[in-house]
């Protein structure tokens, strides 16, 4: 019962991907990262739903559009504990769960003002030196970007 | 190596910093060579580091090289507003080999992907300077006649000092037990720390700099500066606190030297210049023959 009652918050789809598990802050963040602000196809997304993993999570289902694998773990940078369920014809095709990339261009800010990202059209750019809470080495001034600091562009 | 730029220390490998330090050797003993007649090296000083640019410019000309370049922003292009790329783009056009200067951190190593031709990092704002880490361990192996296994004691500004966070990197590769000597508000930062733990090598941290360099083989001493320190009554009480003093110097090792990255303040006092320990002014002079040895590897010559 509990479960068809969330399944009523947001809508099923026919086709396409839910992201699931998805920390409700950092909902806007994921929305950037899959460049879903940009997109035609239908979007529904649900947030501060209860989760017993994160306190409050956010789901978001796109209809019709399936993600490579490279896209999908950008988005965990944000949300490393997202998961992904791939839907045909109202059925759960396929689960997928989101790993950390080694390294990665853009989604990110880096910390240091003085960095040339910052002050240059340069994009910046990140090798990934720690994967549970993530934290981010800039390929340029080499400066650490933590969690905490994170500013999605 | 040839064509391979140098931003970071940690772009060459252990065996290609040994390179280095065995050609520099060579240049040591035959500085005037006429290798790099016909090639062109541009020194592009983004903000003014008169001894640092001097050094490359004395490097290039004793190998029978030319200079162009500039010796800070205000006789370059960047004042009319044009973007990095567009100047190293331009200037990889002039030149066999680009040495830049500026005081934006990474604008190196971004500078070494849009040009067709290697550069060299002559320091990055507070991120690298890898020339300077090059010809340290130039002299920390010359005077010690080894690189593996030795007690070095760095003094002052741990925290923003450059020069001090591409040493210790290096000197990981060589098995070497770290010193730290600051006032608390500019001790090495914790990534350092890690750094070193990950490698599984020993360092101790002091406040106090007293009574504890007698097993030293190298003291690196680096200036302690005001602008570091958001309390000036503060800074006042710490400045005397980091000052190596020839009396100090009773009872150590004799191999022991004392390394400076220059410009000295006050942080060595003028006693020890004539102390035989004090190795500073010859570390100046490695640098040329440790650019040279640089110079050459990367132009492939």
């Amino acid at each position: 019962m509990d479960k068809d009652v969330k399944q009523l918050k947001v809508s099923a789809i026919r086709n396409g991907t839910v992201v699931d598990h998805i920390p409700a802050n950092n909902l806007f963040k994921v929305i950037t990262i899959l460049g879903l602000d940009h997109i035609d196809n239908q979007i529904t997304f649900g947030t501060n739903l209860e989760s017993k993993l994160l306190g409050t999570k956010a789901i978001v289902k796109i209809s019709d559009r399936f993600f490579s694998e490279e896209e999908i773990n950008r988005i965990a940078i944000a949300a490393p504990q997202a998961k992904l369920n791939i839907i045909r014809n109202y059925k759960v095709e396929e689960k997928k769960q989101v790993t950390v990339p080694d390294e990665f261009t853009g989604i990110v800010k880096c910390v240091n003002p003085k960095c040339i990202t910052n002050n240059d059209e340069v994009k910046p750019r990140f090798r990934v030196i720690s994967k549970e809470e993530v934290s981010l080495k800039c390929h340029y001034c080499e400066k650490i970007t933590d969690q905490e600091h994170m500013v999605f562009i | 190596m040839k064509n391979k730029s140098l931003i970071s220390i940690n772009d060459f490998t252990k065996e290609e910093i040994l390179r280095v330090l065995d050609l520099a050797g060579e240049f040591e003993q035959n500085p005037v060579q006429s290798i790099l007649e016909g090639k062109v090296v541009a020194t592009l000083f983004f903000e003014p580091s008169t001894r640092t640019r001097l050094s490359f410019e004395s490097a290039v000309n004793r190998l029978g090289g030319k200079i162009i370049g500039f010796s800070d922003s205000a006789s370059s292009s960047s004042t009319k507003g044009e973007s990095l790329k567009d100047t190293i783009k331009t200037v990889s056009n002039y030149s066999d080999l680009i040495v830049i200067r500026h005081p934006i951190e990474g604008s190196a190593r971004y500078a070494g992907e849009v040009a067709a031709v290697p550069v060299i990092n002559a320091g990055d704002g507070a991120n690298q300077h890898p020339t300077q880490t090059l010809l340290d361990l130039y002299s920390i192996r010359k005077t010690q006649q080894t690189l593996e296994n030795l007690n070095l004691f760095i003094v002052g500004d741990l925290k923003y000092g450059r020069t001090v966070h591409s040493l210790l990197m290096a000197m990981a590769h060589f098995n070497a037990t770290y010193h730290f000597i600051s006032p608390k508000e500019l001790r090495i930062p914790q990534e350092y720390k890690l750094f070193l733990d990950q490698h599984g090598l020993k360092y101790h941290e002091y406040t106090d700099f007293k009574d504890i360099i007698s097993d030293a083989d190298i003291i690196y001493v680096t200036r302690v500066q005001k602008e570091r320190f958001s309390d000036p009554i503060e800074y006042e009480k710490t400045k005397n606190a980091y000052i190596l003093k020839n009396s100090m110097l009773q009872g150590t090792k004799g191999n022991l030297r004392i390394l400076h990255p220059l410009p000295r303040v006050n942080e060595i006092s003028v006693d020890v210049d004539d102390n035989e320990k004090a190795y500073y002014f010859t570390q100046a002079l490695n640098g040329v023959y440790t650019r040279q040895a640089i110079i050459s590897l990367i132009l492939g010559l």
